[in-house]
C-alpha cells in the first residue's frame, strides 16, 4: 500500500515540499500553453463558431469537479476505515477546491448554453446532477462546521461524502441513460476520442493544467491545515504547562 | 427480530401517546399543497398540469419536517446510547425506527393524497400511479433522510442542515415519482417508473441503514 506510507504526516510534508513547486510550475505552463493553443491556434467550430472555445475551460473544470469529489470521498473512506488523520485533512482541503471547479463548470456551462441552446439553464440530467454535486459539496462543508466538536463534524461529514459518492457515476453516465440536451462524452470513449486533434490538444493541456493546479492547491491547503493543528497542539501544551 | 418489534412498538406507542407530531405532518402536507391554487391561480387545466408535482414536492417537504425528530429525542434522553450499547445490531434498530417513522409520517401522507388530488384537479387516471409512486417513494425518503437525521445529531441548527443535506439526494425519487403520475395521465404505462422507484427503495433499504448506523455510532461516542 503505497498510499499508506504517505498517511504519515511528516513524510507527507516532506513529499509536499518537494512536489509543490513542480505542480505549480506545471499548472502555470500547461494552462498558459493550453489557453494560447485554445484561443489562438485551434480553429473555430463550423457550427458553434468561436463559442466552442468555452469548452477548454468548461470540460476540464467538470472533470476536476468530479475528480475532487472522488478525492473528498476517498479521503473520507481512509479516515473512517483506517483512521488516517491525513485522510480527513485531505478531504477537508479538497472540498472547497472542488466546489470552485463545480461553480466554474456551471457558470461556463450557462455562458455556453445561452448562445447554443438559447437558455442559460435547462433541467436536463447532466446539468441537474452537476447541480446536485454542487449542493453536496456545500452540505459537506456546512456539516464540517456545524459542530462544536471538530472531530465529530469531521466524521459526520466523512459519512455524508461517502453517501454522496453515488452521484458521481450518475453525472458520468447521465448523458447515456437519458436523452439530454447536453452532448454525450466525446473524449473518453472506447473507440478513441471523437474530436479532432487541433481541439483535443488544447483540451488535454488545459485538463493537465487544471489537475496540476488542483494538486498544488491541495498540497498547500493540507500543509496549512497540518501547521494549524500543530500550532493548536503547541498552544494547548503551553497552556497546560502554565497551569 | 425481537429488538425490531420492540423498537417498532415502542416508537409507535410513544408517538400515539404524545399525539400531535404525526397529525401535524399531514396537516402541513394538506395546507402547503392547498396554498398552490392561490399561488398559481385556480385555473383547472393549469392545476391539473402541476398537481402531481405539487403533491410530490409537498410530500417530500412534509417527510423532511418529521425527520429531525427521528433520533433527536432518543439522543437527548440517552436511550440512543442504550441502543448502540445493546447486543441488537444497529441496522435492525435503524430499520425499525425508519419503519415506525414511515408508518407515522409517510403512510398518512399517502392516505391524504386523494383529498389533495381533488383539491388540485388531478386527472383521475393519474391517481393510482401517484399513490403507487408515493407508497414506493416515501419509504426511500425516510431511509435516505435517516442518514441525514443521524448525521446532524448534536449539530447547531440541525433542522435546516438536515434539509440541506438530504434534499439534493432525494431528487431522483421526485423525478421518477412525478414521471409515473404524468405517464399515467398521458395514457402511457407508469410501470417502468414504478419499477425504478422500487429499485431505489431496495437500494436504500440495503445501503442507507449502514450509513445511518455508522453516523449514530459517531454521534454517541
Amino acid at each position: 500500500m503505497v498510499m499508506h506510507r504517505f498517511a504519515n504526516p511528516a513524510r507527507f510534508l516532506r513529499f509536499a515540499a518537494v512536489a509543490l513547486p513542480w505542480f505549480s510550475a506545471a499548472a502555470v505552463l500547461c494552462m498558459a500553453a493550453g489557453l494560447a493553443f485554445g484561443l489562438f491556434v485551434s480553429p473555430a467550430d463550423y457550427q458553434q463558431g468561436e463559442t466552442v472555445r468555452i469548452m477548454y475551460v468548461h470540460v476540464p473544470s467538470a472533470w476536476m469537479a468530479m475528480f475532487a469529489y472522488t478525492v473528498v470521498a476517498g479521503g473520507s473512506i481512509s479516515a473512517l476505515v483506517w483512521k488516517h488523520p491525513l485522510g480527513e485533512i485531505v478531504a477537508r482541503a479538497a472540498a472547497p477546491i472542488g466546489t470552485g471547479f463545480t461553480l466554474v463548470c456551471l457558470v461556463t456551462g450557462a455562458l455556453w448554453g445561452k448562445p447554443m441552446w438559447g437558455a442559460w439553464w435547462v433541467w436536463d440530467a447532466r446539468l441537474t446532477s452537476v447541480l446536485v454535486l454542487f449542493f453536496l459539496y456545500l452540505g459537506y462543508m456546512a456539516l464540517l462546521g456545524a459542530f462544536d466538536d471538530p472531530v465529530r463534524g469531521g466524521r459526520a461529514a466523512s459519512i455524508l461524502a461517502i453517501v454522496g459518492l453515488v452521484n458521481v457515476p450518475i453525472i458520468k453516465w447521465s448523458v447515456d441513460w437519458w436523452n439530454t440536451l447536453h452532448q454525450p462524452a466525446s473524449v473518453a470513449r472506447m473507440d478513441g476520442p471523437a474530436i479532432h486533434s487541433s481541439m483535443l490538444v488544447p483540451l488535454l493541456l488545459m485538463a493537465a493544467g487544471f489537475a496540476c493546479y488542483f494538486a498544488a492547491v491541495l498540497l498547500l491547503r493540507v500543509r496549512a491545515e497540518v501547521a494549524a493543528r500543530r500550532i493548536r497542539t503547541l498552544r494547548l501544551a503551553a497552556m497546560e504547562a502554565e497551569s | 427480530m425481537n429488538a425490531f418489534r420492540a423498537i417498532l412498538v415502542r416508537d409507535l406507542r410513544l408517538a400515539l401517546r404524545q399525539g400531535g407530531d404525526a397529525a401535524a405532518v399531514v396537516l402541513f402536507f394538506v395546507l402547503a399543497a392547498s396554498l398552490f391554487p392561490f399561488g398559481v391561480g385556480p385555473e383547472p387545466n393549469l392545476l391539473a398540469r402541476v398537481a402531481a408535482g405539487v403533491i410530490w414536492v409537498t410530500a417530500l417537504l412534509a417527510v423532511m419536517l418529521g425527520l429531525d425528530r427521528l433520533f433527536l429525542a432518543d439522543h437527548e434522553d440517552g436511550s440512543l446510547e442504550g441502543m448502540v450499547a445493546s447486543p441488537a445490531p444497529m441496522l435492525v434498530i435503524v430499520l425499525a425506527k425508519c419503519l415506525a417513522q414511515w408508518l407515522l409520517s409517510g403512510l398518512p401522507l399517502v392516505l391524504a393524497t386523494p383529498i389533495l388530488a381533488i383539491f388540485l384537479q388531478l386527472p383521475a387516471e393519474g391517481l393510482p400511479a401517484l399513490l403507487g409512486a408515493l407508497l414506493l417513494g416515501t419509504p426511500t425518503l425516510v431511509l435516505v433522510g435517516a442518514i441525514g437525521a443521524a448525521l446532524v445529531l448534536g449539530a447547531r441548527r440541525g433542522g435546516v442542515l438536515l434539509a440541506l443535506l438530504v434534499l439534493p439526494l432525494t431528487v431522483p425519487v421526485l423525478i421518477f415519482g412525478v414521471a409515473a403520475a404524468d405517464a399515467a395521465i398521458a395514457g402511457l404505462p407508469a410501470r417502468p417508473h414504478l419499477l425504478v422507484l422500487g429499485a431505489m427503495l431496495l437500494a436504500a433499504l440495503a445501503a442507507a441503514p449502514f450509513a445511518a448506523a455508522a453516523a449514530l455510532r459517531q454521534a454517541v461516542e
